[in-house]
């Protein structure tokens, strides 16, 4: 049976997640759908229909769509469904908020962040911050489905399917937009960088952070990342955080600042390719999973590693 | 105003769980048990309320085996009013905790429910989401603020990009980030009062809604794991190894 992909995007271009998400779409079936939902997006539709493997774009457009809140989106989908034997969204915020509620509407489990999919109905898992791996088996009709993107290669570009307008159910009216507050920055997205970047309470201030991790991340042009003590001391704000109730990463180089590496932080790295950490405690766990280790002083290491990057690149 | 606040028993964060090397399972004997962080910080969340004048009653439920009381127990010693034990032996997942959790709501009518934004055993993150979807309320997830006014909520949510705030109409349900609050411990007089307080039981069964698991666990593994690798002697030798040794950079 087809599958449906929920799209994730900010009405203006598609993010990096929906590609990963479809390859785990691809592999429960090689007919899918992608659902573009939002308000003028018919740019974002473009994209997903370049996806290679996608069979059909479902475009969406109203004004209390705009910005997915988990009430319209639920609504939206639920007369879909019976279409399809899985629909499936990245696990990212929005995702983690309509999803759920989807799943419930239509009476059915939800396997949230799936890592694999084994066949059509079992999937991996991880669960207690992915210091265990579950493979689960659905029973429903319909699988509800969030996929942990890193987990996923992107889905190629390429593809030229049709875009089909579908009708949207009037507003559920029960939540309004109230406004945002994002983070802007021309450094990489976190959740997709090759190169991260990420400081923890060691920095001990928001001005120490900017002066030590910034450079270093722009000179590898990394994305910048954070502990959860980091945040919570204000040094950076929320979107940096990395970890088990944070975002997950697995960039190919992931360095870690003064982060102890407590398990809710290592729930969110430990997938790195090459993982670097530089303390000045040499029991701190963080080394137990590091490639290269570097114990000392952050604040006398950081300027000497700005220096022979420096050197390096000649 | 009278609040719901439901709360799980779970494996304490600091505790590095085994796994079974028969691929049954986690162990769970003998592991220090304790409320789900997140549900702690909704129960301060609902406490504050109170303090605050906004809501009058909090009533703390939880659905576990016998042992699931003395979270109840540490949720009353915190500051809630009165506890709800549903008793269940088996393994619930969150649709049929969130049938059970709209029982609870129609028959005690609150006008607000704040849960966690998930529980860190099975890293779910839907109850919340789900009894919305099954009371017909809306949601508020990933809160990092919460202000009521005028039959209103006004979320601040913690989202991938940064924050985003929703209005709400009530009743609703709100689940809690890290960053709402700090929860208070409960004191030693606090702790016995809390035995006093009144804690209700009834068992799952007698709800008479589906509750049966919808997915089939056919194994639990360890992940791959990751060796510690070298320790190098300065940033000369770390930049070195990251360009020829490991080409990352
Ligand atoms: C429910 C729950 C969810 C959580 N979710 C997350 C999450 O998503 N992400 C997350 O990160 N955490 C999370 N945590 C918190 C986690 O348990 C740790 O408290 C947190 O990761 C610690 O952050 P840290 O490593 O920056 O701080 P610390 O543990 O305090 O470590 C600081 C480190 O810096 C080192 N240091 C100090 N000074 C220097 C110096 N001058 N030079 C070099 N090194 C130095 C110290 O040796 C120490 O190892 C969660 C906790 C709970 C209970």
């Amino acid at each position: 049976m087809a599958v449906l992909l929920v799209a994730e995007h900010d009405n203006v271009s598609l993010n990096a997640a929906t590609p990963k998400a479809m390859s785990a779409a691809l592999a429960i079936d090689p007919d899918v759908h992608i659902l573009v939902a939002g308000n003028g997006c018919a740019s974002v539709g473009d994209e997903a229909a370049a996806i290679t493997g996608a069979a059909k774009v479902l475009l969406a457009e109203a004004p209390h769509l705009e910005h997915h809140l988990a009430e319209e989106m639920a609504a939206l989908a639920v007369p879909l469904a019976a279409q399809y034997g899985a629909i499936l969204a990245p696990a990212t915020t929005t995702g983690k908020n309509y999803m759920p509620r989807l799943a419930a509407l239509l009476d059915v489990a939800q396997i949230s962040e799936i890592t694999a999919v084994k066949s059509a109905d079992t999937f991996e898992r991880p669960i207690y911050a992915g210091n265990a791996m579950q493979t689960v088996q659905s029973s429903d009709a319909i699988k509800i489905i969030t996929v942990r993107t890193t987990a996923f290669q992107a889905a190629e570009t390429g593809g030229n399917a049709p875009i089909e307008k579908i009708n949207v159910p009037a507003p559920a009216g029960l939540s309004q937009f109230g406004g945002d507050e994002l983070t802007s920055s021309d450094r990489p997205e976190l959740a997709s960088a090759k190169v991260v970047v990420s400081g923890g309470r060691a920095l001990g201030s928001k001005e120490n952070f900017a002066k030590f991790i910034e450079p270093l991340a722009g000179r590898l042009n990394a994305a910048v990342g954070a502990s959860r003590a980091a945040v919570d001391a204000g040094y950076v704000s929320n979107d940096y955080q990395v970890g088990q109730t944070g975002k997950v990463v697995a960039p190919e180089l992931y360095i870690a600042i003064g982060i102890s590496g407590a398990i809710q932080h290592l729930a969110g790295m430990k997938d790195s390719k090459v993982i670097v950490a530089i303390n000045k405690d040499e029991e701190a766990p963080i080394f137990q999973i590091a490639n290269y280790g570097l114990v000392g002083d952050l604040f006398k290491i950081l300027p000497e590693l700005q220096s022979e990057l420096e050197k390096a690149d000649g | 105003m009278k609040v719901l606040v439901p709360i799980k028993r779970v494996v304490d964060f600091n505790v590095k769980i085994r796994v079974r090397a028969d691929g049954s399972g986690v162990d769970l004997a003998n592991v220090k048990m304790s409320m789900n962080p997140f549900d702690e910080i909704a129960v301060e969340e609902a406490i504050r309320l109170r303090e605050a004048g906004t809501a009058e009653e909090i009533i703390a439920v939880s659905i576990g085996p016998q042992k699931t009381q003395e979270t109840i127990r540490t949720a009353l010693a915190m500051g809630a009013d009165r506890g709800i034990f549903i008793s269940c032996d088996d393994e619930l997942e969150p649709l049929g905790v969130a049938r059970l959790l709209k029982c609870v709501v129609e028959a005690e009518s609150p006008e607000l429910v704040i849960l966690g934004k998930q529980a860190i055993d099975n890293d779910c993150n839907q109850t919340g989401q789900m009894l919305a979807a099954l009371l017909g309320w809306p949601q508020g997830t990933f809160a990092s603020r919460l202000e009521l006014d005028g039959g209103k909520a006004r979320v601040t949510r913690e989202v991938d990009g940064g924050l985003q705030t929703v209005i709400l109409k009530m009743p609703c349900i709100v689940t809690s980030d890290l960053r709402l609050n700090e929860p208070r411990y409960a004191s030693l007089p606090n702790i016995m009062k809390a035995k006093k307080k009144p804690l209700e039981e009834k068992p799952a069964a007698d709800y008479g809604v589906d509750i049966a698991p919808r997915l089939k666990v056919l194994k639990t593994q360890e992940p791959a794991a990751r060796e510690a690798g070298e320790i190098v002697a300065n940033a000369a030798e770390l930049v070195e190894k990251l360009q020829n040794e490991a080409g990352v950079i």
